[in-house]
């Protein structure tokens, strides 16, 4: 080992000498360098003598809320705007000064809430003053995000109000209220990341696959139940269930197409792992050419909001849960209690032996692929109605969380992920309660346990060893 | 016909496009990873957004050249540590895992609001922020040259200046795989890949194996980042997940394992994407708006990279019988 070090050593150091001699010689010409146009996302430049205040309106996920109007007002100046998909939208201010933001309250989508409800930037010439709104599910809550000013000329900060509101927010974070609040947004999130991800996890118990294209499946429930209200004019049960319903037919079509032929042509892992791949972009790109770019509700009627226990949700976030609750015990009930379902799981321990006490691991796995889907499409749908928003790469972001729930809780164990969940879910809600945590970064805790898990202990909470080698 | 010429001449401008460049040195890296080491890296476009970034930002905040491409690769040798510490020592799959997760992490940090200030958020790092000590190292006149169909700029965004440069760093890359894969560290790789225990018994240490070869891939993925950026702005949204996947379509195509596999499988991915979106734009002009012309191009980049890995797994220049395929 140790003697082919110098190998690439030099290999290396050829490269960086190559690079510094192709360097040089420009640096002799030093050629005049061309101003490129980029795509500038603002139709306000910046100049030497002109200011602009730029608004941005997001949802919770920071993708940007098309269609929402927003009044731009300040000394003797008023302008109307409404944002678009692409960015922020600004306009040029005759002076420098205070503005204020606000949004037109008939545009918001119902059941979202500004936050905050205005913002005051200064703007400044050869800048662009940034306010930003956040759009969230909860009337106050989620720290608002104020964007330090884009200058063009020096290196003056320009300062925005909602940045006092943000340190107030943080500090009001550690109100046991609010944690209390955040711990129930966890348990909201745990339980459906627990229904969508012991699919994952029961398709690797039996196949050793890890399904890249579960995300996917799980935008897929919401997406549907979305298109049967807004674009085939179906009441809310009968396209909710509908949704559920071809959820559950894809796994079965998958198998029936896809899987089970592969598996016939004995397949390696990391081919079927590759398919899942191109499977989970087909899927993503079908997704987006059905609903579009952006955010999308699946109602668009006002949520009333309930408090139980000092938790303050919306009523579906509530019956989501009670629904998520029963299907979790009806996944425990089956595979603990029923043929089939004991069979999954003598599959999962060892397929071989499963099979020659008669039973067929083919059908075994064909139940596991439709219950696996189903349960993410209806994951989905709940995680839809009652996040409020949802976008094509919902499932992808979820996707990250479903595999540190079943990699924290032991890849294969159908019950591990359903631990693994909760915490995966809890961890993430409460960590932007940790102080300079913003609230867009709070996904990446999962990466931290992840990594952590793996590191300490990687065959999970309730896995076994010797499937990790 | 002269809307046919036009459509053939875009997709042909493919070929030799700097963007078609940037995923050859992205896929040679996949292919350390891959096609020599079995190595499961699902997070190449991580990678090649961090070296952008390290790049971006610091040129912006006023390094060399030189310097800011050093960044550039420590940024992704240091990102390759971090995934490879905790999953190189467990099965394959842990590394797809912790790598399609980490990329996402790193896209999610480039567009957070609250490290805009270095960032530029979701917006991103406008071109002529970065792109002048590049630029300035031109040797060529201003002005435009034509060559047979293709007329660019000499200098500036989508030059002859960044073709030249994009593609003499994929024939140095060439030359650099083609010497390591045939020295004996080389070999140690595809020992890796074919039967760890093997190696493992003749007493080398796996696990550095690995971690080497998921840096010096690392290392080419963040080149191809630096080079993607270059005609164009740092934007985290267009550097996600399916940007990955496409470096891995462009490797399977062209042939994991092969060292010519990544030239061709980029020239021939990017020439028949764009002929693939030109002809929708062109001939469902009315029906179809661009957004959805893109949206049914990764449709069949998807339904593509299936097709190929289910009845062509070794691609167009690869070996069946050398590539195992198989996850370590």
């Amino acid at each position: 080992m140790t003697a082919d070090r110098p190998n690439l050593a030099t290999a290396a150091r050829r490269l960086m000498a190559t690079l510094v001699v192709a360097a040089f010689p420009a640096l002799l010409a030093a050629a005049p360098a061309m101003a490129a146009t980029a795509p500038v996302a603002t139709d306000c430049t910046p100049e030497a003598s002109t200011a602009c205040v730029a608004a941005i309106v997001m949802d919770e996920e920071n993708n940007f809320v098309p269609d929402v109007g927003v009044t731009i007002s300040g000394a003797e100046f008023e302008a109307q705007v409404t944002t678009t998909q692409e960015g922020p939208v600004s306009v040029e201010v005759p002076q420098v000064g205070t503005y204020t933001i606000t949004l037109d309250e008939a545009t918001v989508p119902d059941g979202l809430f500004p936050d905050p409800p205005e913002i005051d930037v200064t703007a400044q010439r050869g800048s662009t003053a940034r306010g930003a709104i956040t759009l969230g599910d909860q009337p106050a809550g989620a720290a608002p995000t104020a964007e330090p000013g884009e200058t063009a000329t020096g290196g003056a900060e320009t300062p925005a109000a909602g940045e006092a509101g943000s340190e107030e927010a943080t500090s009001g974070g550690f109100s046991l209220a609010n944690a209390w609040q955040k711990f129930g947004l966890g348990i909201r999130l745990g339980l459906l990341l627990a229904l969508a991800s012991v699919g994952i996890s029961l398709i690797y118990g039996t196949t050793g696959l890890s399904n890249f294209a579960h995300g996917e499946q799980f935008t897929l429930g919401a997406v549907l139940a979305f298109m049967g209200i807004n674009m085939w004019g179906l009441p809310f049960w009968p396209a909710a269930i509908l949704a559920v319903v071809i959820c559950t037919a894809t796994g079965f079509v998958q198998d029936v197409v896809l899987w089970k032929p592969l598996r016939q042509r004995s397949t390696r892992l990391t081919q079927l792992m590759i398919i899942t791949i191109g499977l989970s972009i087909t899927l993503q790109f079908t997704i987006q050419l059905l609903i579009g770019n952006g955010s999308e509700r699946i109602l668009n009627t006002n949520p009333t909001s309930m408090t139980i226990a000092g938790i303050r949700l919306s009523s579906w976030s509530w019956a989501s849960m009670a629904v998520a609750v029963l299907a979790i015990l009806f996944i425990g009930w089956f595979l603990t209690r029923t043929r089939i379902g004991r069979a999954t799981r003598a599959v999962s321990d060892n397929p071989a032996l499963a099979s020659a006490t008669g039973i067929n691991p083919d059908k075994i796995v064909r139940i596991v692929w439709t219950m696996s889907t189903g349960f993410a499409g209806l994951a989905g749908l709940m995680y839809g109605l009652s996040v409020g928003t949802f976008s094509w790469n919902t499932g992808m972001q979820m996707l990250l969380l479903m595999f540190a729930a079943v990699t924290l809780g032991g890849l294969g164990t159908a019950f591990g992920a359903l631990a693994g969940s909760m915490v995966i879910g809890v961890v993430v809600e409460m960590s932007p309660l940790i102080p300079g945590m913003p609230n867009d970064l709070r996904y990446a805790t999962a990466l931290a346990i992840l990594i952590l898990v793996l590191l300490l202990r990687p065959q999970g909470l309730l896995g076994r060893r010797e499937r990790i080698g | 016909m002269e809307e046919l010429s036009r459509i053939l001449t875009q997709a042909a401008g493919e070929l030799i496009a700097p963007t078609t460049a940037a995923y050859v040195l992205a896929a040679i890296g996949l292919n350390l990873h891959f096609g020599y080491t079995g190595l499961l890296n699902m997070g190449q476009a991580g990678f090649m957004l961090l070296g952008a970034y390290g790049f971006g930002i610091s040129t912006i905040a006023g390094a060399p050249l030189w310097l800011a491409l050093i960044v550039a690769l420590v940024a992704s040798i240091l990102f390759a540590l971090i995934l490879g510490m905790p999953t190189l020592k467990l099965r394959g799959d842990y590394l797809a895992i912790v790598t399609i997760a980490a990329a996402e992490i790193v896209r999610m940090l480039g567009r957070s609001s609250g490290l805009a200030e270095w960032t530029g958020g979701q917006a991103g790092l406008r071109g002529n922020e970065f792109k002048d000590t590049f630029a300035a190292l031109s040797p060529l006149p201003d002005g435009r040259t034509a060559i047979g169909p293709f007329e660019y700029l000499n200098n500036g965004s989508d030059s002859w200046w960044v073709r030249l440069v994009g593609w003499s760093l994929v024939a140095l890359a060439l030359v650099f795989v083609w010497l390591l894969t045939r020295s004996p560290w080389g070999r140690l790789l595809k020992g890796v890949r074919e039967d760890e225990d093997a190696v493992r018994a003749l007493g080398k240490n796996v696990y550095a194996i690995k971690m080497q070869a998921l840096i010096l891939g690392g290392v080419f993925g963040s080149l191809g980042g630096v080079l993607y950026v270059l005609p164009r702005a740092i934007q985290p949204d267009g550097m996600a997940r399916s940007m990955t996947f496409f470096v891995w379509t462009v490797l399977l195509l062209g042939g994991a394992a092969t060292l010519f596999g990544p030239v061709l499988g980029a020239m021939l991915f990017w020439a028949v994407f764009m002929l693939l979106r030109a002809g929708l734009r062109e001939g469902m002009a009315g029906t179809l708006a661009p957004t959805q012309v893109e949206n049914i191009g990764g449709l069949v980049v998807g339904l593509a990279l299936m097709l190929l890995v289910i009845f062509r797994p070794q691609g167009i220049l690869g070996n069946k019988k050398e590539l195992a395929f198989d996850a370590r």
